[in-house]
């Protein structure tokens, strides 16, 4: 496969106020490969995936140092269109939320508000979404009912459609399935797969296995630094620092 | 000791329970005084023609008991006190909810709390020796204390209450919603209007109903600013005379259990009917529409 750098972070340092959440963190992310962030709660990972579709910016008191590009465009340049990035980098996020709309109109919603109008285009877009979020055939035929009468495996996967809607480059998940059930779970993982022949992944996940399963890549994070980046394979076989191998086999953590 | 124990909790149990039965039943009594006072009236004159009568001449021989033009009154000044509070409270509310730093919300929020806390009299008195001059200077009218005037008056009093409830509302959106929307690309104003408001309408729209019933109850702001003519209004410059204002400037030289005494209370009793109805439409959109923002497992 053609392995062409989507994103690169160079020397990223993150403060919230005088502390420092991130440590000089430099890694490369390829496309149509899947990245997996692990490491205990508080080490840093959500903050650094944060930093990707700059939500961050939400918090008044933080600040960044360092370089991210995103094909080659630093994203924290002042003459970034931060909405405009972030339709270019879909998230999902830890615990399902759609919006207490109709299941068609939670979807619809990205393409709206990036400024597509035309009832067709929208329809299709929302429909090919569904099917490729695996979700199509549950609720093709509940569209005008409220996404909240999903189960939460249905909700995620919704979400999940909604950021794909907007045709996405990367998909940013924190955490995805922590609030779901195995066979959930299992549905998202597979989508995962389906999903990155299209775009690049960027997963955080506690789940040392789902870790194992899905990425192509593992960036152990350890107290806002990046301790291992590696193959998948290599850091669950053979890592090379004594920490990481303690954390993925449960040793501490 | 077990024995004692049960004895003080069962006797809390029944003084929480007078205590809490004391206030409902004075309350209770209160409106079956209002009934006992204002029902007489209708053997003088009918229902219809006391709610749909035009004039209200309560003193003249013989007297007409005609309270539409105070209904009208009432109905007027509330609905265009509304028009100026809804949008000034909701949009105060969206600013301190979602806009504001914080350092400008520390004085921004005490203030409005500020202006709830300032008696009707207050306002009523600004409206009379400030508003009203002024008003009757710049539109060339011949007087100031007028429809326009208590709707003003009203919607200063009613604004607090719309915006601090919207805000709560606004406030309880929460954070996973923005942040969805933001993630999609959706810009900040999107990001208000289409997820934010949507999500806390029921709660805007109960503060909005509130604060609508507060300005309809208001007796003193409209007894000094509305000009006190009952007739039907046919400008917002017209003088009026909404029900409260009636009631509360009457009372006193009515004599009592006359017909006009009754009268008086019968407007009562339509006024309660009024701000009952309004509090139960609030309580139903409360519960009825409430959404739950997020997603539930």
């Amino acid at each position: 496969m053609d392995k062409s750098v989507k994103i690169e972070v160079k020397h990223l340092n993150f403060y919230y106020g005088n502390f420092r959440a991130l440590e000089d963190i430099s890694l490369d992310c390829y496309a149509n490969e899947v990245l997996s962030l692990i490491g205990p709660s508080g080490c840093g990972k959500s903050t650094f995936l944060r930093c990707l579709n700059r939500m961050n910016d939400l918090i008044s008191i933080s600040r960044v140092e360092g370089n991210i590009l995103l094909g080659g465009l630093d994203i924290y340049d002042p003459s970034v269109d931060v909405v405009m990035l972030r339709s270019r980098i879909g998230m999902v996020f830890q615990k399902p939320n759609p919006f207490p709309k109709t299941i068609f109109e939670n979807v619809a919603y990205g393409l709206r508000v990036n400024g597509i109008k035309d009832k067709g285009i929208i329809e299709n877009r929302v429909e090919e979404s569904l099917k490729l979020a695996a979700i199509w055939d549950e609720v093709k035929d509940r569209m005008h009912e409220s996404a909240l009468g999903l189960s939460g495996g249905q909700q995620q996967r919704l979400c999940i459609a909604r950021a794909l809607a907007v045709e996405p480059e990367i998909l940013l998940m924190d955490e995805p399935c922590s609030a779901l059930d195995p066979i959930a779970t299992q549905k998202i993982e597979e989508l995962i797969h389906q999903l990155k022949k299209s775009l690049t992944i960027i997963i955080v996940t506690h789940n040392m296995q789902q870790a194992a399963r899905v990425s192509d890549i593992t960036a152990f994070f350890y107290i806002g630094k990046l301790i291992e980046l590696g193959k998948t394979d290599t850091i669950f076989t053979r890592p090379n620092l004594k920490q990481t191998q303690d954390y993925i086999t449960g040793r501490f953590g | 000791m077990a024995n004692t124990r049960q004895i003080t909790e069962r006797t809390m149990h029944t003084l929480f329970f007078v205590v809490a039965s004391a206030s409902i039943v004075m309350l209770f009594m209160i409106m079956v005084f209002l009934f006992m006072e204002g029902i007489p009236i209708f053997d003088e004159v009918s229902v219809k023609d006391f709610i749909f009568g035009k004039y209200w001449y309560p003193t003249s021989e013989p007297p007409d008991f005609g309270i539409l033009s105070l209904i009208v009154a009432s109905l007027a000044v509330t609905l265009l006190s509304a028009l100026i509070s809804i949008p000034l409270g909701i949009l105060t509310a969206i600013y301190i909810a979602e806009i504001a730093s914080k350092k400008v919300n520390e004085i921004i929020k005490p203030m409005v709390e500020l202006l709830a806390a300032l008696p009707s009299v207050v306002i009523g008195f600004f409206g009379m020796v400030l508003v009203a001059p002024f008003l009757q200077k710049v539109f060339d009218i011949p007087t100031g204390l007028n429809l326009f005037n208590a709707s003003l008056m009203l919607a200063f009093m009613s604004i607090p209450t719309i915006c601090s409830l919207s805000e709560d509302a606004i406030h309880s959106v929460p954070s996973s919603l923005k942040e969805a929307s933001l993630a999609l690309g959706a810009t900040h104003l999107e990001t208000i209007l289409k997820v934010v408001l949507p999500a806390s309408l029921s709660g805007i729209s109960t503060a909005v109903i509130l604060g609508m019933s507060r300005a309809i109850g208001e007796t003193m702001v409209v007894l000094m600013v509305a000009g006190g003519a009952a007739f039907i209004p046919e400008s917002i410059f017209d003088p009026v005379r909404p029900m409260p204002a009636s009631i509360a400037s009457e009372m006193a030289e009515a004599p009592f259990r006359g017909d006009h005494y009754h009268a008086l209370f019968a407007t009562g009793i339509v006024l309660f009917i009024f701000t009952f109805f309004f509090n139960i439409v609030a309580d139903h959109i409360a519960h009825k529409y409430k959404q739950v923002g997020e997603a539930t497992l």
